[in-house]
């Protein structure tokens, strides 16, 4: 089982990631912005928390247009997995490949706390670790993650259960308390708190663990 | 040529940082703002014989997010 881990100038939770995924039994390679492509036989693309490119222009806006994003891109459309994590999740949602945008903060600070998380679909690679409704804790540490979509995308993602997770009380502002959305084929997640810091009894938690065990009980070859 | 692009939140997008502006406002006396919108303008210097199909084309592709925002594109 093989991980990319995408590494923007400004990333700063991408060692972290690579070691959640390391610790889930992942081989894991960093892969340089400036790359156009990524290894050969990579089964799953994380794209980590941080301030890419200086969160200049807007949040991800920058990060989406650079060479390894066009090659995510081709990798989820091609059904490749990926999960975004914070300025992930922002790159993601700026790369189109998730819908909606993230906005500033509804209360304008920059908020870095454990959050209560509800789990609302067990249906995805991502969360079948866990029980629909369970609620875990998961560290959040952002100034944009106020998720923002229209009217139909909202209910698109409601309809169709692709609302990972949701805030049991909403820190930022966030449409319908949404922490974390799928893509259409579920393979793709995008999620403003952070599982890679919950990830080992040093951190203090480690409700995140299940979300890289999952995976890699998905990914493992058959 | 030069291009001037006005990028604004949509309207029904709230803008907290607009909001703290009027706050602000109200806090020193100016009881004649009732809303703030806080948008960016950005300059472009452009080569001859650029269009204003192609900053439409920068707008959509980069400089506006249009899940969220609006621009308006002056050409100087």
């Amino acid at each position: 089982m093989r991980a990319a881990v995408i590494v923007f100038p400004g990333s700063n939770c991408d060692r972290d990631l690579a070691v959640a995924f390391e610790q889930a039994g992942f081989q894991v390679d960093m892969v340089w912005h400036k790359d156009a492509a990524l290894p050969e036989g990579i089964d799953i693309v994380g794209v980590p928390g941080g301030f890419s490119y200086g969160d200049y222009l807007r949040c991800g806006a920058i990060a989406a247009q650079s060479p390894i994003c066009k090659a995510v891109v081709d990798h989820t459309e091609r059904g490749g997995y990926a999960v975004g994590v914070c300025n992930g999740f922002q790159i993601l949602t700026e790369t189109g490949i998730l819908p909606g945008a993230l906005l500033r903060n509804a209360g304008l600070k920059y908020i870095c706390k454990t959050v209560g998380l509800k789990v609302e679909t067990s249906n995805s690679a991502f969360t079948e670790g866990y029980n629909a409704g369970d609620v875990i804790g998961i560290p959040i540490a952002h100034h944009d993650g106020n998720y923002f979509a229209d009217d139909t995308t909202l209910s698109a993602l409601k309809d169709q259960d692709r609302i990972a997770f949701t805030y049991t009380e909403n820190p930022n502002g966030s449409a319908g308390d949404i922490a974390g959305i799928l893509s259409e084929n579920r393979r793709v997640l995008g999620m403003m708190p952070h599982p890679e810091r919950a990830a080992d009894e040093g951190h203090g938690g480690t409700d995140g663990v299940a979300l890289f065990r999952a995976l890699s009980g998905v990914l493992a070859p058959a | 040529m030069k291009a001037r692009v006005h990028v604004m939140l949509k309207n029904g997008v709230l803008d907290p940082q607009g909001e703290a502006v009027r706050h602000a406002l109200g806090a020193m006396g100016f009881d004649q703002v009732e809303g703030v919108r806080q948008g960016k303008v950005i300059d472009l210097e452009l080569t001859e014989g650029a269009t204003e199909a192609d900053v439409t084309e920068m707008c959509e592709k980069l400089l506006a997010n249009t899940v969220i925002e609006r621009y308006e594109i002056e050409l100087v």
